[in-house]
């Protein structure tokens, strides 16, 4: 995926290590002794799992699409962001920054945590798997049998996350390139757990169930100078199909689009540049913001035609790195449900 | 025709700049000692918001180890349990004049919105995180840190005397590894455990506030608003009468100027135009004496309130353009209010009315009934605050109803004793001298209660300043009972001192104390062993009998005044006390200085009673405490900053109270001048209007120095009379301050005591001031042509 992460990363950065105005284009700057993501690297389990100290940034980023018995849709999010303050991949060098939030029919929650590297506040360990800020957990035995917790002032959550499918590498073999000049990541998905558990809102605890999916993405430059921003999409299809798709937006108005196919056998293929088109279509005003909440999607290849509709548009993290993310809907020739994320607006 | 008459008015001024100098004098005074005092109060008080904003993290509330340090593992126990903390370390850094408190901090766990979020934000924080990163202070503090061998970064939103580091840097410069304490973040997740589970040794601690500081501090700055009040008032009479003068000298003019066909509307808006141009340029140059006055005093102010509170204030002025307004503001109303009655005389006179001087005087008879039932209204409102009021405000409407009063009763009380007075005069001269003297009065009552004013502020303040020092230095002499007092580091440093202690027969006295909460404030709980040298120095205000040998016998406690005004107690009052039990007062003692409250217990009780007692200072009995000192160092290897001798302590303390009451001496001055400078002014009016009066007993043979010499008499008569007026009511007013709002200030009563040389002093410098302000006028007088006493025959007048 997670393209959508990577523009968290040079706010984030700017405040984990220094260099006060280098903006959004800090991706795009050189990444003298960290580590570089390799095409010929090919991910080992349970190891890559746990974290790449050598790498400038790296994420674990959960979403889910949930719903209560009455039928209620939520959405949640769970995000642990490493950064590296100096080369090397020392403990203490590392920065940590968490998200988490719901969305709800009564709004939505969110909450933000920091934490010095080496300090136990936060960290991950890859088996068994455990990756924590503060309260905040993610801890399996293993990454496919997970129980996720996150909680802020108004909101806390208690998930149960089970996989009945493999790991999907994205990219080439989880090489994950996202631009034109050859930017990339380390990135690979696991889109099929099935969700059992509780949000507790300041009503009081809903049980829910659902659909999650995770990305695991680490990388020392992967964006662009030019790039401003994204618009990322995880879907699950009615159909038990799915698809990861997503474009970078360019200053000069243009984009790059890839993504990634999965099909009801749980095999999957990658999709070339431009093979996918995105287009927003109806816009609402958020945070003093207009922000794209509704699109459409055109995979001519697979005869998809498809509308996808935030089901709550107020989905707005107004973190100290701000994006809009929750869930969506989708209609048209594939329907089903999914997550949306949007940065840069 | 406006320009006409405009021009006509200032014409005035420009004959006689003598006048404009006092009026535009008068009112810079006013506006300079008020807007002065008030820039001072304004930057303390931004001082001890911005301090207790970084030192709190903003008013929230700590966790707290009582026993010491919080170690890492707490810390981290805690936020992995859902408990949003910030870890702090909180220590020192040696600096040029002083040390310089550091926080050392957690910039990812800082609460965002606090002071220490906003000096460390995403801009600076890479160059502040790590142990290689800068310390932030202000531009000032930073200055006095150059010696340190980090960098240094300006940042500066942070108040004087604090610098800000990243934990890891405040780790290596204090040497500290667990934390001071832990800042409870204000938005707490949805679901914690309770704290007993997690870090059972920690308590959660209210926040010391910018208020609680400011209530400590508050009586200081009230002290100062009410001298820059009376000094207001007191330029005000200066303006008052400069204004008087004008009006009256220029009555043919006016006179004129109507017959010509202005209106009286049209003359008062000129009038009035006029007072505002120069109220404006007279505030703008009071509020450029007012910065000087502040600058200057500033200094002497934030040592003061360093050494009696340990609040820091920045030594610098900076004043906001709210400030600069608010003096124009001030002065525009203060010449309003001092010219108010001149406008409407000539808004109600007649366009041909002849001048009548006498008649005006006639006219102040009444005013002067209207001033006693006012002063009566002044008075009640004082013993109403004095019955109904409590804490500081309602001592300073006691205080401020009370001076009122007594100013405007001034003039009837003054005339009752002319009229007394001219009883026993005998001779034409003689009677003339006090009926034309009572004459006068109206015309300089205005002076006069300035006067009275300033000498009874003065012998009030004074008072108290008089019997501060006096009380103050009996009870250091008798309560500073050690001849030396020393800091241990270590037991081993302990047994080492009573060890040579006993070789050398010097007795050690422990002073050993533990902090908590009495009542539900905080306070100070020592313990006394038995020795002869408490029960014989050690003063009580009150106590049961046998109070020492009870607590040799380890019963029962002793409290400070403070604690028992605070709490009512006296002895033989039951006394709760942390650890959940119970004593009995024995006795209070006075503890001038000390905003807590404090509880002394016997020795063998404290150490039984509480396991975290500081066991690290001891006094030390000797003849001769150098070569005890010397001893100390060189045999035993104490540190020099370990020990204090008995004098410096001493030194110490008299020098923060000369410093507090060096502001007050100063201002106290400078009220005396402008009441000096307002005789001058009222009789200057006065000398122009009464050449009438004076024609006549010239015309009969009194020669002009002898005139002269009767009127340099008169205002010492006067001078004198306020004089003896003022002596009652600046013993009332020290009584007043010492009875009423130190009580409700500090918590402790001083005993008045009453210094009458000081008075014979202030006497005769007021009567310098009278004869020095009558001296011009009268050699005026003495020279004045006689053609112009001939005129007045002539003249329309």
């Amino acid at each position: 995926m997670n393209v959508r992460a990577l523009f968290l990363i040079p706010l984030f950065w700017a405040l984990a290590t220094m260099a006060a105005a280098q903006g959004f284009a800090g991706l795009g700057q050189t990444s003298d002794g960290f580590d570089l993501p390799d095409p010929e690297t090919r991910f080992v389990f349970p190891q890559d799992h746990g974290a790449h100290n050598g790498y400038r940034i790296e994420w674990w980023y959960v979403t889910a699409n949930l719903e209560a018995a009455d039928g209620t849709p939520y959405g949640i999010q769970w995000t642990l962001f490493r950064s590296a303050l100096a080369p090397g991949g020392a403990e203490a060098d590392q920065a940590w920054m968490a998200h988490a939030a719901v969305s709800t029919p009564g709004g939505h929650l969110y909450a933000e945590r920091f934490a010095r590297g080496a300090s136990g506040q936060a960290g991950v360990t890859a088996a068994p798997f455990d990756a924590f800020i503060d309260e905040w957990q993610m801890v399996g035995p293993d990454l496919n049998d997970l129980r996720l917790t996150a909680q802020g002032t108004d909101f806390h959550y208690d998930l149960k996350l089970d996989a009945d499918g493999p790991f999907i590498l994205q990219g080439d073999a989880g090489y994950s390139v996202k631009s034109e000049a050859g930017q990339a990541s380390h990135y690979y998905s696991q889109p099929f757990y099935q969700v059992t558990g509780t949000i507790t809102l300041e009503d009081g605890p809903v049980e829910v169930t659902g659909r999650a999916w995770l990305d695991r993405e680490w990388s020392s430059q992967p964006l662009e100078e030019t790039q401003t921003g994204w618009d990322w999409f995880s879907l699950h299809f009615d159909s038990g199909e799915k698809m990861m798709g997503f474009q970078v937006r360019d200053e000069d108005g243009s984009v790059y689009t890839v993504g990634t196919w999965i099909d009801a056998d749980q095999s999957s293929q990658a999709l070339t540049p431009d093979q996918l088109r995105i287009t927003a279509t109806a816009w609402s005003d958020v945070a003093g913001r207009r922000i794209p909440t509704t699109w459409e999607l055109e995979l001519p290849d697979r005869d998809l035609s498809i509308t996808t509709t935030a089901i709550y548009p107020d989905s707005w993290m107004g973190t100290l790195v701000s994006y809009w993310e929750g869930p969506v809907t989708v209609t048209g020739t594939h329907p089903g449900i999914g997550y949306l994320e949007m940065s840069g607006y | 025709m406006t320009g006409a008459v405009l021009s006509a008015l200032l014409s005035h001024w420009r004959r006689r700049p003598f006048q404009l100098v006092t009026l535009v004098l008068g009112l810079a005074l006013a506006t300079a000692l008020w807007s002065g005092v008030q820039a001072i109060n304004a930057e303390a008080r931004k001082s001890y918001d911005a301090a207790a904003d970084t030192l709190t993290g903003g008013g929230l509330s700590n966790l707290v180890h009582l026993d010491g340090s919080i170690p890492h593992e707490t810390f981290i126990a805690l936020r992995r349990a859902g408990w949003l903390v910030s870890p702090v370390i909180d220590g020192w850094i040696s600096a040029q004049g002083g040390r310089v408190r550091l926080l050392g901090i957690d910039p990812y766990t800082a609460p965002g919105d606090s002071t220490i979020g906003a000096a460390i934000g995403p801009d600076s924080i890479g160059e502040v995180v790590g142990a290689e990163g800068a310390i932030l202070t202000n531009a000032t503090t930073a200055a006095r840190l150059s010696a340190l061998e980090r960098p240094v970064n300006v940042s500066n939103g942070l108040a004087p005397g604090i610098a800000l580091a990243d934990l890891s840097v405040a780790q290596v410069i204090t040497g500290q590894s667990g934390y001071s304490r832990l800042i409870l973040l204000p938005d707490q997740p949805l679901i914690r455990p309770p704290l007993e589970s997690i870090a059972p040794d920690l308590t959660i601690e209210r926040p010391e506030t910018a208020e609680d500081l400011g209530r400590l501090t508050d009586s200081f700055h009230l002290n100062l608003t009410a001298f820059g009040l009376l000094s207001f008032a007191v330029g005000l009479f200066i303006v008052n009468g400069a204004v008087g003068l004008a009006f009256e000298q220029r009555r043919p003019m006016f006179r004129t100027l109507r017959a010509l066909g202005a209106t009286s509307r049209r003359l008062v808006i000129m009038l009035v135009l006029e007072l505002l141009i120069f109220a404006i340029v007279a505030g703008a140059l009071g509020i450029v004496l007012g910065y000087l006055i502040a600058s200057l005093l500033l200094p002497d102010v934030a040592a003061t309130l360093r050494g009696l509170y340990g609040a820091t204030v920045e030594g610098a002025l900076t004043l906001s353009p709210l400030w600069w307004l608010s003096g124009l503001a001030i002065a525009v109303a203060g010449t309003a209010l001092a010219s108010v009655s001149g406008l409407i005389q000539v808004a109600r006179m007649p366009p041909l009315a002849p001048a009548k001087p006498r008649a005006w005087a006639m006219v102040s008879a009444g005013t002067m009934r209207w001033q006693l039932s006012l002063a009566g209204g002044a008075f009640a409102v004082a013993l109403l605050a004095m019955v109904l009021g409590d804490g500081l405000v309602s001592g300073f409407t006691l205080l401020g109803g009370f001076l009122i009063a007594a100013a405007l009763a001034l003039p009837s009380v003054l005339a009752v004793l002319l009229a007394l007075l001219s009883r026993f005069g005998k001779g034409p001269l003689v009677t003339w001298f006090w009926a034309d003297t009572r004459q006068q009065l109206p015309g300089l009552s205005l002076a006069l209660m300035a006067l009275l004013l300033a000498l009874a502020a003065n012998i009030g303040v004074g008072t108290m300043v008089a019997s501060f020092r006096a009380t103050f230095t009996g009870w250091l002499d008798q309560r500073l009972v050690s001849d030396l007092y020393v800091t241990v580091a270590s037991v081993a440093e302990s047994s080492l001192l009573q060890g040579y202690a006993v070789e050398n027969g010097v007795v050690v006295l422990p002073i050993w104390h533990t902090d908590g909460d009495v009542l539900g404030a905080p306070a100070e709980i020592y313990g006394v062993v038995d020795h002869p040298v408490y029960s014989d120095n050690w003063p009580l205000l009150s106590s049961l009998p046998d109070t020492w040998p009870r607590i040799a016998a380890g019963e029962g406690a002793l409290v400070n005044e403070q604690l028992a005004r605070r709490e009512g107690l006296s002895p033989g009052d039951p006394l709760p006390l942390p650890g959940g039990w119970e004593t009995v007062i024995l006795g209070v003692y006075s503890d001038y200085g000390n905003p807590l409250g404090q509880v002394v217990l016997p020795f063998a009780v404290l150490t039984a009673r509480y396991d975290d007692v500081d066991r690290s200072d001891f006094g030390l009995l000797t003849d001769d405490p150098d070569a005890l000192r010397a001893a100390l160092t060189g045999d035993l290897g104490f540190a020099e900053d370990q020990m204090v001798d008995q004098r410096a302590l001493k030194a110490f303390s008299m020098q923060i109270f000369e410093r507090t009451f060096a502001v007050t001496g100063a201002l106290n001055i400078l009220t005396l001048s402008v009441a000096g400078v307002a005789i001058l002014t009222s009789l200057l009016t006065l000398s122009a209007m009464r050449l009438p009066q004076l024609a006549p007993v010239w015309a009969l043979g009194v020669t002009r120095a002898t005139l002269a010499r009767i009127e340099l008499i008169r205002a010492l008569v006067l001078a004198a009379l306020t004089f003896v007026l003022a002596v009652p009511v600046g013993l009332a007013l020290a009584w007043v301050l010492l009875a009423v709002i130190n009580v409700e200030a500090f918590g402790w009563r001083l005993p008045m005591q009453i210094f009458p040389m000081d008075w014979l002093w202030l006497g005769l410098a007021s009567l310098a001031a009278a004869g020095l302000a009558s001296l011009w006028p009268a050699r005026q007088l003495a020279r004045r042509a006689p053609a112009d006493l001939i005129r007045v025959f002539s003249h329309e007048r």
